[in-house]
């Protein structure tokens, strides 16, 4: 057993465990961010996506031991107040789930990969979130979802940018 | 509930129970506090008018079905025992009732799926929603409008005649108005649904009818919708099960020394159970891992390659009569084939799990089940306690498409808890769903067809072993036809399955239909509409023909297929193109009639993902098995449909505002694998077997 420091949505925990304990239970169980979700364990559907240091990341498969230094972000911390993130707020608006299970994931693996894609085509969408299982197969609404999100950003960028 | 209705979930158990109770004021106020309640009777449909009269102190029925409460904030609450797992009934129902009571969306909340708050109901399967519940929750919002019109009628001493109702508010023509909330400030008042209460026509509706968006959607989009595996509890612990080498193993021996051990560990024996709980997932995991339980599994047990003659070979019961009587009429040629169809499995994302805690001899369990009543039965069974003490809450669940009929995990959670003396929490991991869940059964068809010199069917012979009966009739025309189910003795746990048998039973119809178009030189298409004389087939087959341009489809590989199923009426047409050795799904289009449509939207987003999750079925998935084990039961062996497999999809959706809602959820996947393997037959020959594969 050792102690582990880690920073999860801005704030510092200490946390008792093995090396190879789960991230996603320490998340779940430990510090009660229930939104990332269990569903197989195996790295391959997605519904525990958080970002790791930015970066769009299965949280079952990770280990505490190799998290490091390296700041997590979960669903619970994307938006503060009733303003949403622009993705959830995209979501929401394409009624992009059915059951609702895989949204969470489904969230932070759009908003980690328009960090380093802001303006994917469709087939950047299908392409880049294949690891990410619907089981209800809202797939095509997810695509239209993500791009909505993008488009709405980059207006936004476009503004600031241009002073308005 | 009629044969018919029954007839998809055969493999399902049925049981009644009563749920009676009788209140006087104080309790009614306790219950609901105060208000206006109205009761639905179960059994109480359109056709069957209760006969009750209105008088504002009504006797509860012995049997709900479901109540509608009107708080003196006129607040709307309404307990249904339905659970939703992603079809979006709390959304379709809040507008039946929002409709009628002339109230906002807003204002209704539906109770749902709690065996302590809502009344019995058998379960959520079999696409039953829609067509029973939503029609007996809009009388019940109608009697309560009715009623509240009553009140401001006596209050104002006026006729009821001249007033309105709008946005939970009676109007009187002279201006005067009143709020639902004012009208039962302090009341107790209750009804039951009088006879021949007047419903909007769908022509009539406001909400219904409309795409509204999911009532509780935001609370997914931030995470903060809890799921059964997100309930916590004081002093929760976290429960593992040791589970057997493969089906029909008999437990040798356990040596749990080392998690006994773990600090916090407790190990649960109850003779072939054996379990862990421990203060943390974490721990629990660890834990079951360091128990070594030795199995003996029977040898010989039946394989994935071996299935379909065993099916044939192990009857349930000796069928007749005898297969292949049919007679092919004089000069007729004759066509025959056999398809097989694999066990698929369910995979909701949401695996098994539950949350168990005991009180004083009282029992709560939260879990993800389409039958919340059915497992507080499983509960009491097992723990030898009687169902008043035993609560099941349903939170709206990480979906089920039939998968989730039973109560594993409550028991088993609830076993671990009583051992614990501690709420224990238990998910199963995806192996476990994998391998101890259950299956949509694997099947046989055969098939003998003859087809006279004009090109009309004479004979169609069509025995399905294992599948299930759900779209056994064909619903071409055809003078003889025998169509038989015979069930088998699956050597795998089987249960329902979203459209279950349908799937089978239209992949195989349509399939052979397909070939015997083909064997005659006939337009698969026209040899279909010329078996055809039910109007409601004809325009989703003739829809979905026009909008892939059937008739000027020139060399492209297309095909098509259609059917009906719970109320439910479907074509679909696949374009595929080859690649590689195989082939790949360029384009569906689907036309679904389901009556009225009361969430174009919602309708839009089922079909759409209908028609997704059944690619994996047409396509790659299917269960390999042997010797008492899943052989391809990890989420990376199993492979289910994701973002790169899915095709251009167009839906269309025919409203038809003068005919009843049907049940939505289900019957649009059915016509999706035989359309595509019909399509591939344009490329090459193609297996009689799913998935579709070129032969």
């Amino acid at each position: 057993m050792a102690r582990y420091l880690l920073h999860v949505n801005g704030r510092e925990h200490e946390i008792d465990g093995e090396p190879g304990d789960s991230l996603l239970f320490v998340l779940r169980d430990d510090l009660g961010l229930t939104g990332s979700r269990f569903g197989c364990g195996e790295g391959q559907c997605g519904a525990c996506t958080v970002l790791l240091e930015g970066k769009a990341t299965r949280s079952c498969v990770t280990r505490i031991g190799a998290v490091g230094s390296r700041t997590i972000t979960t669903i619970e911390a994307l938006s503060s107040g009733p303003e949403l993130d622009p993705v959830q707020q995209a979501f929401l608006e394409t009624e992009a789930f059915q059951c609702g299970y895989c949204t969470s994931g489904m969230i932070m693996a759009a908003v980690g990969l328009l960090k380093t894609n802001p303006t994917p085509s469709d087939e950047d969408v299908a392409r880049l979130m294949n690891g990410n299982v619907c089981r209800c197969g809202t797939y095509p609404r997810i695509v239209r979802a993500v791009r909505l999100a993008a488009d709405r950003v980059a207006k936004a960028t476009t503004g600031v940018r241009d002073g308005r | 509930m009629d044969a018919e209705t029954l007839e998809p979930e055969r493999y399902e158990f049925f049981e009644r129970q009563r749920f009676s109770f009788a209140l006087d004021r104080r309790d009614f106020i306790r219950v609901f506090g105060a208000g206006l309640v109205i009761f639905v009777a179960a059994g109480e449909t359109f056709a069957q008018e209760s006969g009750r009269s209105q008088r504002g102190h009504e006797a509860v029925p012995a049997e709900l079905a479901a109540w509608l409460h009107v708080d003196e904030s006129g607040r709307v609450r309404v307990c249904t025992g339905k659970v939703e797992i992603g079809q979006n009934i709390r959304t379709s129902l809040s507008q039946a009732v929002a409709d009628e009571l002339h109230v906002p969306l807003a204002s209704v909340t539906l109770v749902m799926a709690d065996t302590d708050l809502t009344p019995f109901d058998m379960g959520t399967f079999g696409s039953r929603t829609t067509p029973t519940m939503a029609p007996q929750l809009a009388r019940a919002a109608a009697a309560a409008r009715q009623m509240l019109i009553a009140r401001a009628a006596a209050r104002w001493h006026v006729d009821t005649a001249g007033l309105r109702t709008s946005q939970g508010e009676v109007r009187h023509a002279d201006g005067r108005v009143v709020t639902y909330g004012d009208l039962v400030r302090g009341e107790a008042l209750s009804g039951t649904i009088p006879a021949g209460v007047p419903v909007e026509s769908p022509n009539e509706w406001t909400v219904r009818g409309t795409p509204a968006r999911k009532v509780d959607g935001a609370a997914f989009v931030i995470g903060r919708h809890q799921y059964t595996p997100d309930i916590a509890r004081p002093g929760l612990h976290y429960g593992r099960v040791i589970r057997p080498d493969g089906y029909n193993a008999r437990l040798v021996g356990v040596d749990d020394v080392k998690a006994r051990a773990m600090a916090g560990v407790i190990v649960v024996r109850d003779g072939d159970f054996v379990g862990v709980v421990a203060p943390s997932e974490r721990v629990a995991a660890r834990a079951a891992n360091a128990i070594v339980a030795t199995w003996q599994v029977p040898p010989g047990q039946p394989a994935s390659e071996t299935i379909y003659e065993y099916l044939k070979a192990n009857l349930e019961e000796p069928s007749s009569p005898a297969v292949g009587s049919g007679a092919i009429p004089d000069g007729a040629r004759a066509l025959s084939a056999t398809y097989r169809i694999p066990y698929i499995a369910h995979v909701p994302l949401e695996p098994r799990a539950a949350v168990a805690e005991w009180t004083s001899g009282r029992l709560t369990v939260w879990t993800g089940t389409q039958r919340p009543f059915a497992v507080r039965g499983e509960l009491a069974d097992a723990f030898h306690i009687p169902e008043n003490r035993i609560r099941v809450i349903v939170p709206d669940t990480g979906s089920a498409y039939g998968g989730k009929h039973t109560g594993e995990a409550a028991v088993e959670a609830a076993r671990l808890a009583q051992a614990a003396r501690r709420p224990v929490k238990l998910i199963w991991t995806r192996a476990e769903e994998f391998q101890w869940a259950y299956f949509r059964p694997a099947g046989v068809i055969d098939i003998r067809s003859a087809v006279d010199a004009s090109g009309r069917i004479g004979l169609w012979e069509f025995d399905n072993w294992n599948s299930g009966g759900a779209g056994l009739a064909s619903p071409y025309d055809i003078p003889s036809k025998i169509e038989r189910f015979h069930a088998s003795k699956s050597p795998l746990r089987q249960g329902s399955y979203r459209a279950l048998a349908a799937t089978a039973n239209h992949y195989a119809r349509e399939m052979h239909m397909d070939a015997i178009a083909r064997a005659i030189n006939a337009d698969p298409v026209e040899f279909r509409l010329r078996h055809l004389s039910n109007p409601r087939v004809k325009a989703v087959l003739e829809a979905v023909a026009d909008r892939i341009g059937w008739a000027s489809r020139g060399s492209r590989a297309i095909g098509i297929a259609c059917g009906t199923e719970k109320g439910g009426y479907v074509a679909t047409a696949a374009e595929v193109a080859r690649r590689d050795k195989g082939f790949r799904v360029q384009r569906i289009v689907t036309a679904f009639e389901v009556g009225a449509i009361v969430n174009p939207d919602g309708l839009r987003n089922q079909v759409e993902g209908s028609i997704v999750q059944a690619l994996g079925g047409a396509l790659f998935e299917a269960i390999e098995f042997a010797d008492g084990r899943i052989i391809n039961g990890t989420m990376e062996q199993y492979r289910v449909p994701r973002f790169q497999d899915v095709p251009i999809i167009d839906t269309i959706l025919l409203d038809r505002r003068d005919l009843p809602s049907a049940g939505a959820g289900e019957s649009s996947l059915v016509c999706l694998a035989p359309a595509i393997g019909t399509a591939v037959r344009s490329l090459g020959p193609v297996d009689t077997a799913l998935p579709v594969r070129m032969s």
